[in-house]
């Protein structure tokens, strides 16, 4: 049994920070989609990147749409949930040697954070009472059932590697050598369910521009640009659980280490938003059975590598 | 003795009563989303509550499962109930009141149980890290319930297959099981 | 939070449990009701282990609760398409005679 890392469990009046830590790295994502949108239409990209606040401002200012018979409590907890949910992702990860929450079951708590997503984007595309967002919805469903065993598999990779659930002691186990290196099938897997999970790019059939932008269609205002901060937010949010499950924590020369967790999460953060201009979307059907028969196989195997290692090892 | 803190305890209260009243609210709320979401409201509470008795771990892994059987469980009601997002008052029971009085009996004989009956001392303390507790008891002395329930996972899989697909591999792939590609009305990713 | 008072709230998810699976027509919501019981298991199990004896055998068997939980709701789920496919309905009063 490995000793425990030292980290500390802050006061939870931090939690302001980390909503604002949060909140400027979501931001920054916003503006650098932005900005690839800009140049790919032929703009400055400078101009694409004012987009988060352009938009915030265009939205907070737009009148919000309802719909005939809509469930309104169920649609906008669907909608506004998804930014609480990204923030409880980010509560148990280590900023350097703070921490929101110490669980002894960090990695748990992430997952089980994921799949309460599935539950709001559904939430999101059956309140409206219309069928596009209801299509959205049941896409997104369908997709989030091939992805989430090959995920689940690729959390447990670093688990079994460290000998710990604990997020802190994953990130204290890559002393030597990244699990990113040594683990590359789990860090692909993970990173494809995070453009899952965040509806983004070439996951995001949910709000696909065939069904006149599905979960997307029927909301504006307030509640629309919850809906967006939310997938810029679980986007950010699952790049900030990478950094120490798999690319080493706050180790490395020079910086603190909450400097350089927020450095690679960012450089992270910045390949899966430019992911979105490079991959065209995967139909949930087609998708549903690359997640069964390739995905699911191939992160076993990995699972099977890292425990013969951890086993002959420890 | 276990001690517990106020706060501690006022959590509880408000997630036992958070619970039990999503429990009522299933059988109660007008749409089949609502009822689906109401039970899984209350499988959060619970799972929070076992946060609260140190838990960890089965506590994440009921909010977690639970969680993901609601969100399925909202398709298989949508799909045979066939209601739209509307709310509408529906009530579709049979013997009520033979119900009702079934389950108030039940509550009271068990409240009564766990109130009358003398539950004897504590019996050792928990181990210090008892996530890894369970794992190495599952691994060990408690190896025949992983191998028990393993198959059992893997039967209920095949046997929930059989009863609920429409199409079989005969009707893909033709009687001799030849037929390349499969007949499917949509082809998958991989193309087998 | 004595090990009398989470049984009573567990007692009371059991009955409201239930009231469900002998009330409700419709197949799923006999499932939800049976989910609700097992709900009040987990928690009263939860309490015990807690209370008595917090020793690993208790989360076992919470786990293979959990487990008989999911086995319970996919076999449900899967009677549940047949009896739809086969009879075109999804109310239990339908499914009474064995064979039509």
């Amino acid at each position: 049994m490995p000793e425990l890392a030292q980290v500390t469990q802050v006061a939870p009046v931090w939690a302001v920070v980390a909503v604002l830590l949060l909140g400027g790295v979501a931001v920054v994502a916003a503006g650098l989609d932005g900005a690839l949108a800009a140049r790919a239409a032929g703009q400055a990209p400078l101009s694409g990147a004012r987009m988060p606040l352009v938009e915030t401002a265009r939205l907070l200012r737009q009148r919000r749409r309802t719909l005939v018979a809509a469930d309104s409590l169920l649609w906008r907890s669907g909608g506004a949930g998804l930014v609480l949910v990204a923030l409880l992702m980010v509560a148990v990860v280590p900023l350097g040697q703070w921490t929101l929450a110490d669980l002894a079951v960090g990695v748990v708590w992430f997952n089980a954070m994921d799949v309460v997503v599935w539950a709001l984007v559904w939430l999101a595309g059956w309140g409206p009472n219309a069928a596009y967002p209801l299509v959205g919805g049941y896409r997104f469903l369908a997709q989030a059932l091939a992805y989430e065993l090959p995920l689940m598999f690729a959390l447990t990779a670093p688990a079994v590697a460290a000998g710990s659930l604990r997020v802190a002691d994953v990130a204290a186990a890559q002393q030597g050598v990244w699990f990113v290196v040594w683990m590359p099938v789990a860090f692909a897997v993970y990173c494809l369910s995070v453009v899952g999970f965040s509806v983004w790019g070439p996951l995001a059939p949910a709000v696909g521009a065939d069904i006149a932008g599905g979960v997307l269609a029927e909301v504006s205002g307030p509640d629309r640009l919850l809906l967006q901060a939310g997938r810029y937010a679980l986007l950010a949010a699952g790049a900030a659980f990478a950094v120490p499950l798999f690319l080493g924590g706050g180790s490395g020369p020079g910086l603190p280490g909450w400097c350089w967790v927020l450095v690679k999460t960012v450089l992270l953060l910045a390949a899966l938003v430019a992911v979105r201009r490079r991959i065209p979307t995967l139909r949930p059907d087609r998708f549903v059975e690359v997640g069964w028969m390739a995905l699911l196989p191939v992160v076993l195997l990995q699972v099977l590598v890292v425990s013969v290692v951890a086993v002959i090892g420890g | 003795m276990t001690e517990t803190s106020l706060v501690t305890a006022l959590v509880f209260w408000a997630l036992a009563v958070v619970a039990v009243a999503a429990g009522v609210a299933v059988f109660r709320v007008d749409s089949m989303a609502r009822a689906t979401y109401a039970l899984a409201t209350s499988f959060v509470a619970v799972g929070l509550a076992l946060l609260l008795v140190d838990l960890d771990y089965i506590g994440l892994v009921t909010v977690l499962m639970m969680v993901m059987e609601m969100a399925i469980m909202a398709v298989y009601m949508i799909m045979f109930m066939g209601m739209n997002p509307a709310l509408m008052p529906m009530s579709m029971v049979h013997g009520q009141r033979t119900a009702v009085g079934a389950a108030t009996a039940t509550f009271v004989l068990l409240a009564a149980g766990a109130v009358l009956v003398p539950w004897p001392e504590r019996r050792g303390v928990p181990a210090a890290d008892h996530t890894a507790a369970l794992g190495e008891a599952l691994m060990g002395a408690k190896m025949l319930v992983m191998m028990t329930v393993s198959p059992v996972m893997l039967a209920t899989i095949v046997a929930g297959i059989v009863l609920a697909s429409h199409r079989t591999r005969y009707d893909r792939l033709g009687d001799d099981l030849k037929q390349r590609p499969a007949d499917d009305p949509q082809p998958g990713g991989v193309g087998r | 939070m004595t090990l009398e008072t989470v049984l009573i709230v567990a007692a009371a998810l059991f009955s409201v449990g239930l009231y469900g699976a002998l009330s409700q027509q419709v197949v799923v919501m006999v499932m939800m009701g049976l989910e609700l019981m097992l709900n009040g298991v987990i928690l009263a199990g939860a309490a015990f282990w807690w209370f008595l004896a917090p020793a690993p055998e208790g989360q076992v068997l919470l786990l293979v609760v959990i487990a008989a939980m999911t086995v319970e709701m996919a076999m449900g789920f899967a009677v549940a398409i047949a009896l739809h496919r086969h009879r075109g309905t999804d109310m239990t009063d339908m499914a009474a005679d064995l064979s039509r």
